[in-house]
């Protein structure tokens, strides 16, 4: 945890605060994130953010699940208790599918929730760390991050008010 | 969205030039004030339903099952015909978040939370049938398997019952995941309106959502990867219902076009039984500005779609009855018409098949009580046909010695209108509680279709 000081512009459109992160990242600017009611699209680019790895963590639990469940059910059906059942076979690969699919999405899906917690550190304990109350409500809010005493802070504000902030904040956050 | 989505050719999915903060506003409004008359009537009404179930399943349990009308002929009827209504209730509410999000079908953003609500309340009924007709529900989990001293004894992984279980279990758990990762942001917007207890109770719900676009990014992929699992698996869990009766030797069940023949209708139920509550949800909440008559329209197309899909497969059915040659298919389908139970299957016919023709006419989709009329009769035409497919086909087997007749009795009547109670009880209280429109998501379609030129003083992403 170590606290650090944000300049904050406040947004009130989706248009303006897209322009306002694709120039401050071109200008150079320490851009820290941006606090959106809903997601942005085209800001993923503008913040210069790497692409999820949720995919890659769906797919390796859902092949964890589908070779987890066939194993069981083939050691249940041919090895532990082979149980004879209307003459059908004991290695009735087919039949066996079914609940494997079944704890195949199972897997993947719980996997992916569960890391999509842990990345970003989700849980019912955690106090988000909210530059302004309204980014969950109705405004977009773009945060640069302050260096040492505050340097720069008053060009950071002039070149957010520049490209269309309609207020301006110095918070503190923790991360 | 941005002025890339506005064209003259586009009609707004949201009335009433909306801001942000009106969305805000109105999605918490049913949260944030005292409850309605209409409200307390109707959980009272449903609070009945559920406790007259619950006098009725308890009674059933103390006694045994040999309470219900079943006898050795029909071992299967009223309990497995509410477990597949149910069921495929539920099925729509994946439809309109899953698939129609796979299809980029934004117009679902309104309904998409309450659907997907209804699905889980839905489901919840459905497991409560097969678990009661075990008769000792106390051992339902002797379905699972555990490790055990019996050997341990393992359940049979070749039986359709057992995937029966795996896929309802399944389906049940990633529609509540789904639904629950859906209402984060929503629940911080309430925790953020709220004082005191509540907020405390809804930010913690909320997981500490921040709306920070890092955030955002890895729950689009999540959202997105659910979706496309959750597609497949409905489709799977009304196939796996289905296999309940295709694997099996009885006329009338053993048949390939079940697995298709059921998710189709379990769609079509699904959206007949999302029609009846938006339409009565939109008024009571007063949210027309957000389930529109656009939204009814849409929804009555795939309403449609589907009843002509159904009508297929019982065409099919016909076909294959005269085409296989097989005595006792063809006597399945004559006992259908000509049976003791045939009013009940022209019954369904006339509710499945008729009816919806009705919604060929753009009047009739954009006039909401008409609507509601119809979807009332494929609700019924829906329960019928799992009635018709499992009664009517058990109740004359293979020994003319062993055909009889089977009568609910009032226990099975009560643990209906009990199932009825618990869903809407649930839903009452969702629709109080927790935001009934996924606001989010709302906010990302305002500008759908809408001039910003003309947004007039609408500074909010217009």
């Amino acid at each position: 945890m170590t606290q650090h000081r944000l300049i904050a512009g406040v947004f009130d459109s989706e248009e303006n605060i897209l322009a306002a992160a694709n120039a401050a990242r071109r200008a150079g600017y320490p851009v820290q994130d941006a606090f959106t009611p809903y997601p942005v699209h085209g800001m993923d680019h503008a913040l210069g953010l790497a692409p999820s790895p949720l995919p890659k963590y769906c797919f390796r639990f859902g092949t964890a699940g589908l070779l987890l469940t066939l194993a069981f059910q083939y050691w249940v059906s041919l090895y532990d208790w082979p149980m004879n059942i209307g003459g059908k076979s004991f290695n009735a690969s087919p039949a066996l599918i079914p609940v494997a699919f079944e704890l195949t999405v199972l897997f993947a899906s719980l996997g992916t929730v569960a890391s999509f917690l842990a990345l970003r550190r989700m849980s019912p304990m955690k106090k988000p760390a909210l530059p302004d109350l309204r980014g969950i409500d109705d405004r977009f809010v773009l945060t640069m991050r302050l260096h040492g005493e505050g340097a720069g802070a008053e060009t950071m504000g002039r070149f957010l008010k520049e490209h269309g902030a309609v207020e301006i904040r110095e918070v503190e956050a923790q991360s | 969205m941005s002025t890339a989505h506005w064209s003259a050719l586009r009609i707004p999915w949201i009335d009433g030039n909306k801001t942000n903060s009106d969305v805000s506003e109105d999605v918490c409004a049913p949260l944030e004030r005292a409850p309605t008359k209409a409200w307390y009537y109707a959980l009272a009404a449903s609070s009945t339903a559920l406790l007259i179930g619950a006098v009725a399943v308890t009674d059933q349990i103390w006694t045994g099952i040999g309470t219900w009308g079943l006898n050795k002929t029909v071992g299967w009827s009223w309990d497995i015909t509410n477990f597949v209504f149910w069921v495929g209730i539920g099925h729509a509410g994946t439809l309109i978040s899953a698939i129609l999000f796979l299809f980029r079908q934004r117009w679902r953003t309104s309904i998409n939370r309450s659907a997907e609500a209804m699905t889980i309340f839905a489901v919840m009924c459905a497991g409560l049938f097969p678990i009661i007709h075990m008769g000792r529900p106390w051992l339902a989990y002797w379905v699972l398997p555990y490790p055990n001293p019996m050997g341990p004894l393992w359940v049979n992984f070749r039986s359709p019952l057992l995937w029966d279980v795996f896929a309802i279990s399944t389906y049940f758990t990633v529609s509540s995941v789904f639904w629950y990762m859906g209402l984060l942001p929503d629940l911080a917007l309430v925790a953020r309106r709220a004082n005191g207890w509540r907020k405390e109770l809804f930010s913690r719900l909320s997981l500490g959502w921040d709306g920070s676009h890092r955030t955002w990014m890895h729950y689009e992929i999540l959202y997105l990867l659910l979706a496309g699992l959750a597609t497949p698996l409905v489709f799977s869990v009304h196939t796996i219902v289905s296999f309940d009766f295709s694997t099996s030797v009885v006329p009338g069940w053993h048949s390939t076009i079940f697995p298709p023949y059921f998710v189709c209708g379990a769609i079509f139920s699904g959206f007949a039984m999302v029609l009846s509550l938006m339409i009565i949800a939109r008024k009571v909440m007063a949210l027309e500005n957000y389930i529109t008559v656009r939204h009814i329209d849409a929804m009555c197309k795939i309403t449609l779609l589907t009843s002509m899909i159904v009508s297929l497969a019982y065409s099919t059915e016909w076909f294959m009855a005269w085409y296989s040659f097989n005595p006792y298919e063809r006597f399945a389908a004559l006992n259908r018409f000509l049976g003791p139970y045939n009013h009940f299957y022209f019954m369904m016919l006339f509710s499945n098949m008729v009816v919806p023709q009705a919604l060929w006419s753009q009047r009739v989709r954009t006039t909401p009580w008409a609507v509601f009329i119809i979807s009332i009769f494929v609700n019924i035409g829906m329960w019928l046909e799992r009635f018709v497919i499992i009664t009517i086909s058990l109740h004359r087997d293979y020994l003319p010695s062993s055909w009889t007749m089977y009568h609910p009795t009032r226990i099975e009547i009560a643990t209906l209108i009990g199932s009825f109670g618990l869903f809407f009880t649930l839903f009452l209280l969702f629709c109080r509680f927790l935001p009934m429109i996924a606001a989010s998501e709302v906010k990302g379609v305002l500008s759908y279709g809408r001039n910003p030129k003309h947004a007039g003083g609408d500074h909010d992403a217009a």
